[in-house]
Order: C-alpha cells, then structure tokens, then sequence
C-alpha cells in the first residue's frame, strides 16, 4: 500500500449524554462485540495500509487499553505499525489539541518521518467497510488534490451534524458546509480523505501559522475553489454513531440479517480485540428472541429485540426489551428493562424497572455493589 | 544466559482412537469442547497460568488442526522472546530416524530442546484432559520435599481403581510401590500422568533407558527411577479432572457444562481457560428461536430449537430444528426442520433438512461397540447428510453422502457408513 493511516479518535460529542463520560467516542462498544474504532482499524488492516496513527485526546483510558496490543489488528509489524499520539507538552507547545489540523501537526514528524506518498483520514466513529486502495485509485485517477468519501442520505434526512457537499457533474466538490442550520443537500462526508502525503505537510503547517485549527472549515471549506477536492461516493453501510439516537439504532441494525450478514459473514472481517470469555449460557428460565448475545453473557430471563454486550448476566424473572445492554453489567433478579442503554459495568439491583421511550432511549447508570458469582 | 526454573513438555501425538471418527482427521488434542475450546487448551491454559512460559508440543498424529490451532502462541501468551511454545514433530535424524514410538521415548528425541533451556525441573503433561491445576502448587511440594520425581495423583473409588495405575505412599507420601490396572487395588490413589522430575534425574533416565522399545513413562521410566532408589512423591489433587478419552465420557464431560452451576466452571475470573478465537461475531438467536440449558459459541445463529446443548462457534441451526442433548461442533449446518437427538456433530458438517438423528431401539454398534456405545450418534467432521434421512442411535457416519446409501432413507441402530479414506 503506497499510504499511511491517521485515525482522528479524540472527539467527544455532548449529543452522547452520559455515554461519553466515561469513554471517548471511538471506543463506544458496538455490536455486541466491537469498539467502534474497530471498524476504521480493520478496514487500515484490510486494505493494507501498515503505518496508523490514532490522535486520541477526549478521556482516552477505555481506547488506549482497547488499542493496549496492536496484534489483533495485525498491526504488530516490524514495517509499520500502530502508533497512539496523545497530546503531550513539549518545548514549544502547551496546548492540548486544539482541532483535528491541529491534532496533525502537533505529531507532523509522523509524516514527516514517512515515505509512503499518500496519506488516508479516517474518524473512529464511523461503522461502515471500505477498500482505501480504491479511493486511492479514483483518486489518482481525478488527478485530485484530496479526495472526501462521501454519503447520500435519503431525502429529507436530518444532515445538520455532518459536513454537507455539493459537487459538479465531474464529482469535484463545489461547495462545502459544516453543520448547517438549512441543510443544501443530503450528500454528506463521512469524514474519510484521500490526500498526497507532502500535500497535507503543507497544508497543515500554513493552517497552524494562520492560527486555524480545523481540517474540515480551515482546509475543506477554505481551499474548495483553489484545491482540486473530489467525492468518491461510497454505496455501501455507513453510519456515525456519535449521537445516543445513532448509536441505538446502528447497535440495532445489527438486527437485520443484511447488516449482519454484510459485516460477520462477508469478506473481509472486522477484528477486534479478543477477551477469552466462555460461550453464553442459556440456563432454565431463558427466552432470548431476536437478539444478538455475546460470549461470556449468561442469562435466565427474557430477552427480546435486544443487542447484549459482553459478560451481561441477566438474573431470573427478567425482561429485557428493545435495549442496549454494555460489556459486564449484572442485571438482578425481577428486573424490567425497556427501551434502554445500560451503561457498562452497571450492576443493577433486583425488582428495578427502567422504561425509556422509543423516541428518547434511557441511558441507566447504576453503580451498585456487586456479588459476584 | 537463558534459564528456565521449569519448562513443560506436552505430549499431543496421540490419535486417541476410541473417539472413533471424532479422531479421524485430528489428533486428540485439538477436538473441539465445551462449545469454543480444544482440548489442549486447558493444559495450555494451565501452563500459562502457573508460570510457566516454556511449553514444548509434542505432535505427530495428524497435526495440522493442532498446529493452526497453537501457531506461535499468542491466545495463551505464549508468543515469547525467550521460550514460548514450540511445536516439536518427529524429525529425520543422521542416523535411527523414527517416529514418536512412546511417551518417553518423544520425549528422549528431543533432550536438546530441553537442554536449550537450561531447566531444573520439567513437567511432563498429556494433552487430553480437562481440568484446571496450579503446577506451581505441585512443583513447591516437589521442592518441599526433596522430591526426586513428583506424580500427580487423585484418588479415585476403589471399585474403579483397577482402571488405573495406582500409587501406594508411605506417610510422608512418598511412593513405596506401583500397580498397574490391580485386579484387587491396596490403594485408590490414581497417577494423572502428569510428572514433575529433576531435570538431571530425567535425562539420565531417557538416556539410560533409549534403548528400550515403546519407551513409556508409567511403564519404563518410573519404574526405572524407583529401581534407583530416587525419591518419587505423590502430589494429591482433589479438583475436577476428566478424561474425555471415550465418546461417552467426552459427551457427558460437555453435558456437565451446561448445568445451573457446572462444577468445571468456566464463567469464574480466576484461572481462564484461553483459545483462539475462530470467529469474534456475537451470536444470533431469531423470532422464533428457543435456547434453553445449553452454551453456544460465537457466530452462530440460531432459528431453531437448542435444549440441553453445548454449540460451537459459527454453527447454523435453521427454522424448525430441535436439537436435544447434543454436541454440534464449528462450522456445522442444521437443516430445516431437522430433529437432533443425543449426537455428536462434528466440524464442518451439513445435516439436511428434516433430517433425524438418534431416533429408534438401541442396538450395539456392528463396528466397534466399545468406541460406539451410550446411543449416541456420531458424525465426523466434513460429513454431509442428505434431506430425510433417519438415523439410529449406536450409528456412525463419515464423508460426503448420498441418499442410495441409505436403504429406504434409513440408517437403523448399530449401523454405519464410513467412506472410503476416513479411518475409524
């Protein structure tokens, strides 16, 4: 592969409510077995690419002992390899990341010190499969400056927390706004970039001697007419998690015998780190039905239209609906979850109930003593 | 300088034939159990778990599941600089090359992998049982008492100890005599066949003893050590230990799992039982699925019936399946509608629709009715069975077939069908 990866993982977004408090985005679980930045990893991995950057910043504990080994991705490699940028102070910087160009240049020697000529940008909150090498080659092919994978969104679709493109018959993107308040298209990017290694160099030392901070309106928005900018429309899943309704509904997706299948069965797979659980166990009293459960999980009540993480013990008597339950959580006896995202690591105590509603998903944090088995 | 206090030598070449067509394409070790797991996990396990970081397996029958399996190690943290596991195979020699002809003599063959190491005690561990044991605990009584050689022991009832090799100590429990499968035991203390010795002891042992055919640990180099005067103690363990070495008492040991709180508990933080993980996927249970009393793997999905079941990973088991007491292994398809009973499935296997297994009287196996017992059915790994077949219990079945195979769609009690180049 002729590029390198940068994985922007430091965000926090206060549309996650709770969820974010204790965990950056990027390593939010998602489909029962995953971490979000799974995703953007195993795609670096399966397309090759060696040398990754993950720029972590926002409440990194849960991402860094995620990212602890690089082996599961197949990145412990003598060529290459992951590396986890955090911001540190040195002689001539004090200051935390101050955007995603900044984030960049505060690590500039990491493609500096490279020789591969382009460079990929990938978010970790992105579920989605891609092949870079053929952004790469349409990229090459458009002769462009940067190349932005992009989205379309049904019509009428609430795009006002994305990047929003319009783009000439050639595909060059013509205009671009982020976050708009009236939105002018439905074509969105998913925060995905093709760009020539010294290009981004440059760019990004003129951005940090101007005092601008951000890939998206300090180069994206600001460069559009000089730079040559072009969309690759990506035609496949693709989803951002990085809002509570998102979230629920991507881990819910899952649900659906495509989604699933696209992602577990079809080449190539999504790695992840492994956490040598033993197989669920289903005791007397279990009724799952249309749910996904993962190992280590053992249940002895009722679970319907559900998405259990890993470790999740559902006690006797429960009822479990239409929810999101996180790695280890201990779900007492009697208990009635509706509509709900439970936190990992809650332990709730017997006879509880939590109801949300299909239009607001309760987010439950109870941190109570636990009696392990 | 390399030093290692201990280092283990596990011995996985055996085929373990009374598991009938389970081993016919893998050894022992590397069938599949309690849903996600080999068997060598658990010494493996155990190993890593004790300290010790320096595992030589030995292989030699039909190694390449075991070898794929072991790789370089990294499930069990076993992927070191210094050490690690090494698969050790039979290998061609200047002169005498042979296979592995005994336990001993595998491990005679290769004194200069231990010797590498420069160890003061090596543990001698077999690969087909299932069990969780501190050898750390084992190797502080074998330095406690001055030990010479250390044996493993559990003490089993009387009425069975003449399957065993039994073990008569002394007070201070060190061994005074051996028996081997007594007709009438003075003592109930079974050898496990797990040994801890002086590094310098056992190699003088091999190395006096080479020339002894079959060369055996129970049988020739224990012996030989007593005959020495050596000082051989007897380590009493009191956990849950199973042999799986029958198809009987490999399905009940699987059976034991499922239960409300297995006395192998698997679900416990402390002393995990590690393996590669084939498939990372949470597993699927549909609409109209039913799973009660039973483990499943990763991967899997689920639109049928599970009771009373231990699954693997990546199994399918489609609409109107029932699958009742049984063991399905990686990989495995359950067609529609098919009724699964008391049966061993296999890797890889394809189960037609409306298919059922287990059904009718029980009738001794025509093969061998002491692999094929118990009712149950076994089919090895690969097979395929086609729609509407019936099969009885005491059956076995092996390699890809077709419907005229089977007289009116039927395979009744005790029969067989195992195809050309699958060994029994």
């Amino acid at each position: 592969m002729r590029a390198i990866g940068i994985i922007l993982a430091g965000g926090n977004n206060n549309k996650m409510q709770e969820l974010s408090y204790k965990r950056a985005i990027s390593a939010m679980p998602m489909a029962g077995s995953y971490r979000s930045i799974d995703f953007s990893l195993s795609n670096m991995s399966n397309s090759h690419i060696q040398k990754v950057a993950v720029l972590t910043q926002y409440n990194a504990l849960s991402l860094n002992e995620h990212l602890s080994s690089s082996k599961w991705w197949d990145f412990g490699r003598k060529q290459g390899g992951l590396y986890v940028f955090t911001p540190s102070i040195t002689a001539d910087n004090g200051f935390w990341y101050q955007g995603t160009a900044d984030a960049i240049y505060q690590n500039i020697s990491f493609l500096k010190n490279s020789h591969e000529p382009y460079v990929v940008i990938a978010s970790g909150d992105g579920i989605y499969k891609l092949d870079y090498n053929k952004v790469l080659e349409y990229h090459i092919e458009k002769k462009a400056d940067i190349t932005v994978v992009y989205k379309e969104f049904p019509e009428g679709a609430d795009v006002s927390r994305f990047g929003c493109i319009k783009m000439n018959e050639d595909s060059r993107i013509t205009e671009f706004e982020e976050k708009p308040l009236v939105s002018m298209s439905n074509t969105v990017s998913t925060g995905i970039y093709v760009i020539r290694r010294r290009l981004l160099i440059e760019l990004i030392e003129k951005c940090e001697a101007e005092d601008r901070y951000d890939i998206v309106n300090d180069i994206l928005v600001r460069y559009k007419n000089i730079k040559r900018i072009y969309g690759y429309k990506l035609n496949t899943y693709w989803s951002n998690i990085a809002t509570v309704e998102s979230y629920f509904k991507t881990n819910m997706d899952f649900l659906k015998p495509s989604v699933r299948d696209y992602f577990f069965k079809q080449y190539p797979d999504v790695y992840s780190k492994v956490d040598d659980l033993p197989p669920a166990k289903y005791n007397p009293g279990s009724a799952v039905k249309n749910s996904l459960i993962s190992s280590g999980c053992i249940i002895n009540g009722v679970v319907e239209n559900s998405v259990l993480f890993k470790k999740a013990y559902i006690g006797n008597n429960c009822t479990i609906k239409n929810s999101i339950i996180l790695n280890n959580v201990y779900i007492g006896d009697n208990t009635y979850i509706e509509n709900c995202i439970v936190e990992s690591h809650d332990t709730i105590r017997a006879n509880t109930t939590h109801v949300g509603s299909n239009g607001e998903i309760k987010i439950v944090l109870e941190k109570n003593e636990r009696f392990t088995l | 300088m390399i030093k290692k206090e201990m280092i283990a030598m596990l011995l996985a070449g055996g085929q373990g034939s009374r598991l009938g067509v389970l081993t016919a394409k893998v050894a022992k070790p590397a069938v599949a159990f309690g849903g996600k797991y080999r068997i060598i996990d658990f010494p493996l396990s155990n190993c890593i778990n004790s300290g010790v970081d320096t595992v030589g397996v030995l292989t030699q029958y039909q190694p390449l599941r075991l070898n794929t399996h072991i790789g370089i190690g990294i499930p069990w943290d076993l992927d070191r600089n210094i050490g690690g596991v090494t698969v050790l195979p039979p290998y061609e020699k200047s002169s005498n090359s042979e296979w592995y002809t005994g336990t001993a003599n595998a491990i005679y063959q290769n004194l200069d992998y231990m010797e590498s190491y420069n160890p003061e005690y090596v543990l001698i561990l077999s690969g087909d049982h299932i069990y969780k044991m501190d050898y750390e605990v084992m190797l502080d009584f074998h330095k406690a008492n001055n030990a010479d050689v250390t044996i493993a022991t559990m003490p089993v009832p009387y009425e069975e100890a003449s399957r065993f090799g039994i073990v008569l100590t002394d007070d201070d429990n060190r061994i005074t005599e051996f028996e081997e499968k007594p007709e009438h035991p003075r003592g109930n203390l079974a050898s496990m066949g797990i040994y801890i010795f002086n590094w310098k002891i056992l190699r003088e042992a091999l190395i006096k003893m080479s020339d002894q055919n079959n060369c055996d640990f129970g049988k020739h180099i224990i012996p030989y050590c007593h005959s020495n005067k050596d000082r051989i103690f007897a380590y009493e363990y009191n956990g849950y230990w199973k042999d799986v070495g029958t198809l009987s008492s490999y399905w009940e040991a699987n059976m034991e799992l499922i239960n409300l709180i297995p006395v192998f508990n698997l679900y416990e933080e402390f002393w995990r039982i590690y393996t590669k993980n084939d498939a990372l996927p949470p597993q699927y249970i549909s609409e109209h699925a039913r799973v009660e009393r039973s483990i499943i793997g990763e991967g899997s999905d689920i639109y049928g019936e599970v009771y009373n079941s231990v699954i693997g990973v990546g199994v399918t088991i489609e609409e109107g399946a029932v699958v009742r007491d049984s063991i399905i292994m990686k990989g495995t398809v359950i067609g529609k509608g098919a009724k699964i009973t008391k049966s061993i499935i296999a890797e890889n296997v394809e189960i037609g629709a409306d298919c059922e297994l287990g059904i009718g009287d029980e009738t001794p196996s025509k093969l061998d009715s002491k692999i094929y017992n118990s009712g149950l059915v076994t089919i090895g790994e690969g097979t395929v069975i086609p729609p509407n077949i019936k099969i009885g219990k005491n059956t076995t079945v092996s390699g890809i077939t077709k419907s005229d195979e089977y007289q009116n769609g039927m395979l009744h009690s005790g029969e067989y069908i195992i195809k050309a180049g699958d060994m029994q």
